[in-house]
């Protein structure tokens, strides 16, 4: 058993560093976004955000399909400036999220497209629900910072049924889809 | 009689009472009902916004009525009441005081979490002074919750003991709560 773990251990630490190189998803600085928008009553958009998160990716240019993304998300930090609303978002109504603390987001595959865009397949975990999403994602630039260092970006987006993930609240007709948007900016290791 | 007196309960303490018991009890109602209200339900926008601004109202009122018993004389205990009954119904109203200001302070710091201010029937703003703790509103909501059904519990309690003395004791401790005295 232990030699199993261990074998894991270091399969997965290989498979890290082996050939895409490895990036830090730059929170510490809040280069990065997790926000979604939700039609209010069919009217407008109603725009939140996750402000707390964490997660790495792996990323090489030339070797796109062996890059790979996690991402862990608070779902108490849900924000959508308004602190009632928040507060039934948290609820069992929405995110549940005393039940439900974390929302993760797993890569399991990169197709690539045109240009620096890709689709990026993984399951999705919300409200205790796993689910298949495919991000439309593009790269946006990398290269050496101002400090030292170097970085990458890149933004996606998705939507989702929210009944998909057990969340059934009724928000009208108009308001059963919800879209995310992702920015995140990598620090590479 | 408009002020209290040593036996009797005037008109100021009486209506206080149950202006406060009245209101107590409909916000309850109201604030059970409303949160299992649905997104397109009429009510979902005006019910909270009722809840809020009698609630803020009844803060004054509430303040108001503290004050009028410090600045007041408070009846004394009915004589016939044992040292147990007199010790449990001050405690029991000393406590209800409590709750209800742990429960108006606790609605106050959820619906200004975000700094937003409270609008009293549209009449005038209450400000917000924003989040003071973390989680703010999800905890003063708890606290508000669960303390509500702590002072209606407390305040059936409180009745079933004024009924007590009405219909087995038969003394006057209800009957003075309506203004009445002794003979």
């Amino acid at each position: 058993m232990k030699k199993l773990i261990l074998a894991a251990a270091l399969s997965a630490a290989s498979s890290m560093t082996a050939n895409a190189a490895d990036y830090k998803i730059d929170t510490d600085g809040a280069h990065a976004f997790v926000q979604f928008k939700i039609s209010h009553l069919g009217y407008s958009w109603l725009y939140g955000r996750f402000n707390t998160f964490d997660g790495q990716f792996s990323y090489d240019a030339a070797k796109l399909a062996e890059s790979e993304i996690n991402l862990v998300i608070d779902t108490a930090s849900v924000d959508s400036n308004h602190a009632e609303r928040d507060k039934h978002l948290r609820s069992g109504d929405f995110l549940n999220v005393s039940k439900h603390p974390k929302a993760t987001f797993n890569s399991t595959k990169v197709v690539a497209k045109e240009g620096d865009k890709f689709d990026l397949y993984g399951n999705l975990t919300l409200n205790g629900v796993t689910k298949e999403v495919v991000i439309n994602a593009e790269k946006l630039g990398e290269g050496s910072d101002p400090w030292g260092g170097y970085r990458a970006g890149f933004a996606g987006t998705t939507s989702f049924e929210l009944k998909d993930f057990g969340i059934n609240y009724d928000l009208g007709p108009a308001s059963s889809t919800v879209y995310l948007d992702l920015t995140v900016e990598g620090i590479r290791l | 009689m408009l002020t209290n007196s040593s036996s009797q309960y005037g008109i100021i303490s009486v209506s206080l009472h149950w202006l406060v018991a009245l209101s107590i009890y409909s916000l309850f109602a109201l604030g059970y009902w409303m949160v299992d209200l649905t997104y397109y339900s009429s009510w979902y926008r005006t019910a909270p916004y009722w809840h809020k601004s009698v609630g803020i109202l009844l803060f004054g009122v509430v303040v108001f009525r503290l004050l009028w018993r410090c600045y007041t004389t408070t009846p004394s205990p009915v004589a016939s009441h044992s040292v147990i009954e007199k010790r449990l119904a001050k405690l029991t109203h000393n406590l209800l005081y409590l709750l209800m200001l742990l429960i108006m302070l606790s609605g106050y710091l959820i619906s200004t979490a975000d700094g937003r201010p409270i609008s009293v029937f549209g009449w005038f703003n209450v400000p917000g002074f924003g989040e003071i703790f973390p989680q703010q509103a999800d905890r003063a909501g708890l606290v508000h919750k669960y303390l509500a059904y702590f002072i209606i519990a407390l305040s059936l309690l409180h009745a079933l003991a004024a009924l007590k003395h009405h219909f087995i004791d038969k003394d006057f401790t209800l009957k003075r709560m309506f203004g009445r005295s002794a003979r």
